[in-house]
């Protein structure tokens, strides 16, 4: 038996309009975030326009405070970003934040006196966000070399890092006494705050680091196909470690801000604020079976809950319909991904 | 990374290799060739020793006796990623892409190539990879028109032909595919046999198992029949028959 000559077949190009649509649908579902924002931008605006006579947009005020809002939420959502995008979750973030500011605040009133206003704060922030650092290499351990699933091992530091947290707070809220520190988290250059400034280049930052280095290309690959990474030869326990400790210290650094911006370490600083980002980064087209999810989606998310937040306060609608509209689009959010995925076949089984 | 050999010239050879786990003996003595060109069908029942014979090829198992050489040169491998280095590449059944990635993102998938953007920002060179997986889909005769679609977006045996496109980029001089036609339909599956016999046309060579005795005909030069983890018989394709392989594989 001869072999048969190989036919020249080529593979049936789709059908161009559908795949057309099908970028369309695609861009659309990834921009939903952007829309959702815009939507709400612009719901707010009416409404404002037609109860007080007044802007909501174009009011620096509104703005201004919306940033504000949004600053610890969007430092928890970028490292929650990255996680959710690895496939895993760290619930553990709010109380790492929380740990974090306490930190800074005992760190700072203890270093003050002796080395001056400037040097106790640096020190102080860089300290805090090191020992945030522990409890992200703690759960890295748990997750990447014992193998305990993302949900309950960072469960177990929620609890562990709110006990250490209160404890070292001594279960109140620790005031800083250093003016510096102060100045910091509420002062402004050119009408914008420090606090925003900072959390702009970090964002920036991670936005880099997901989209264009090694380390996030690694994260997409391990969240799609956690045994495809390995056998390319990455080095997935490795990743993972260095992954939990980048999300604990997202969650430092929201912690040092928040102590800088109210002159106190509060152990349950984070507290409201976990699920917030986790809803942010839904929001932002991420996906949590892991795989998707963009920085600049997670901006959008983040800014989505927020300026539902300040805008229902804004119009004087009582604070619980927050919970409902954020909820409301959190579900809206996971339909329109599961139609796109339905509809471009993201895992189509042959 | 390795010349190439002249076609013909013997590429890997396994010698009296064995691979027993505990008192199992899954491989027994097994020596065997595969030239530079030349496709070598390994067929089998379940449990007769392919996957072994594979494993023990690819890195993943050490072989408890017995040699493994290249170009002559006696080889041994901690690990997959060492087999690899020296060119000896598996495309595995469930094909080893990350589906969110685009073609060239998964060519290169753990070695991604970088770039200094604004002449000192590190950055991925997309570009580059995008050019690579281009050339490379193009030597396989696939022409993809979307490089920056993720891999979920296309068929099956595109995505094999990605797999494969991974192996010869990287300059596989061994490819082992495992059942590489099995999830596939059957104008895909025409579509893989002749990629293979581009893997062949190129000078590399290829072990190919597979349950599917019309597609070893199809492909192989010759074929290797195991039973028991010991070798039944090795025939020429040209000179057998479907009824010869299938004695030689359940014996009598």
């Amino acid at each position: 038996m001869t072999s048969p000559p190989a036919a020249t077949s080529h593979v049936a190009p789709q059908a161009d309009h559908a795949d057309k649509a099908r970028t369309v649908l695609q861009r659309v579902a990834d921009l939903r975030a952007w829309l959702f924002l815009a939507f709400l931008i612009f719901g707010f605006e009416i409404w404002s326009r037609l109860s007080f006579g007044g802007t909501f947009l174009f009011n620096p005020f509104n703005i201004q405070s919306i940033a504000v809002f949004a600053v610890a939420p969007l430092l928890l959502a970028t490292g929650q970003t990255f996680v959710i995008i690895s496939g895993g979750i760290d619930l553990s973030m709010g109380f790492i934040m929380g740990l974090a500011a306490v930190v800074a605040a005992h760190v700072i009133n203890w270093l003050t006196p002796g080395l001056g206003f400037w040097p106790a704060v640096l020190l102080g922030s860089l300290v805090a966000v090191a020992v945030s650092a522990i409890p992200g290499f703690i759960n890295g351990l748990l997750v990447a070399l014992l193998k305990v699933p993302p949900f309950i091992g960072t469960l177990g530091m929620f609890g562990v890092a709110r006990g250490v947290a209160f404890l070292l707070a001594g279960g109140t809220t620790v005031p800083v006494k250093n003016e510096v520190f102060a100045a910091l988290g509420n002062g402004k250059i050119y009408g914008v705050p420090y606090i925003i400034l900072v959390t702009a280049v970090f964002v920036l930052v991670m936005h880099y680091l997901l989209g264009q280095t090694r380390f996030g290309q690694h994260n997409y690959a391990i969240g799609a196909n956690a045994q495809a990474a390995r056998r390319a030869g990455i080095n997935i326990k490795w990743h993972l470690l260095r992954l939990y400790i980048l999300s604990g210290m997202c969650a430092g650094l929201a912690g040092v801000l928040y102590a800088a911006r109210f002159s106190a370490g509060a152990a349950q600083a984070g507290e409201p604020l976990l699920l917030d980002s986790v809803a942010a980064v839904v929001i932002g087209g991420a996906s949590l079976f892991g795989g998707s999810g963009t920085i600049l989606g997670t901006v959008a998310g983040a800014f989505v809950i927020a300026v539902i937040q300040y805008g229902l306060v804004f119009i004087n609608v009582a604070p619980f319909w927050q919970f409902i509209s954020v909820g409301v689009v959190i579900i809206i959010s996971v339909l329109i991904d599961q139609a796109q995925r339905r509809f471009s076949g993201g895992r189509q089984s042959e | 990374m390795s010349e190439m050999t002249p076609i013909g010239q013997p590429l890997l050879e396994v010698r009296n290799l064995s691979k027993n786990f505990g008192p199992v003996q899954a491989l027994n003595d097994l020596t065997m060739m595969v030239r530079a060109g030349e496709v070598v069908a390994l067929a089998g029942d379940n449990g007769a020793g392919k996957t072994t014979l594979i494993k023990a090829i690819s890195g993943v198992y050490q072989p408890s006796s017995g040699e493994i050489l290249l170009q002559g040169k006696p080889v041994s491998f901690a690990s997959p990623q060492e087999a690899r280095d020296i060119g000896i590449e598996t495309i595995y059944q469930d094909l080893a892409l990350a589906d969110n990635l685009t073609i060239g993102a998964n060519i290169f998938l753990g070695r991604e190539p970088m770039r200094r953007a604004f002449g000192f920002l590190p950055v991925l060179d997309r570009a580059k990879m995008a050019e690579a997986a281009k050339s490379t889909m193009a030597l396989l005769d696939f022409h993809v028109s979307r490089l920056d679609a993720p891999v979920s977006n296309f068929s099956g045996g595109q995505r094999q032909a990605v797999a494969i496109g991974r192996a010869v980029y990287w300059n596989a001089q061994i490819l082992i595919m495992d059942e590489p036609t099995a999830a596939l339909g059957v104008p895909e599956q025409r579509k893989v046999i002749q990629l293979i016999h581009q893997l062949k046309a190129q000078g590399r060579g290829v072990i190919f198992i597979s349950h599917n005795l019309q597609d070893i005909f199809a492909v192989a030069d010759r074929i290797v029949v195991l039973r028991r983890g010991v070798q039944a018989g090795e025939r020429r394709i040209s000179e057998t028959t479907h009824d010869e392989v299938v004695k030689l594989m359940v014996g009598g």
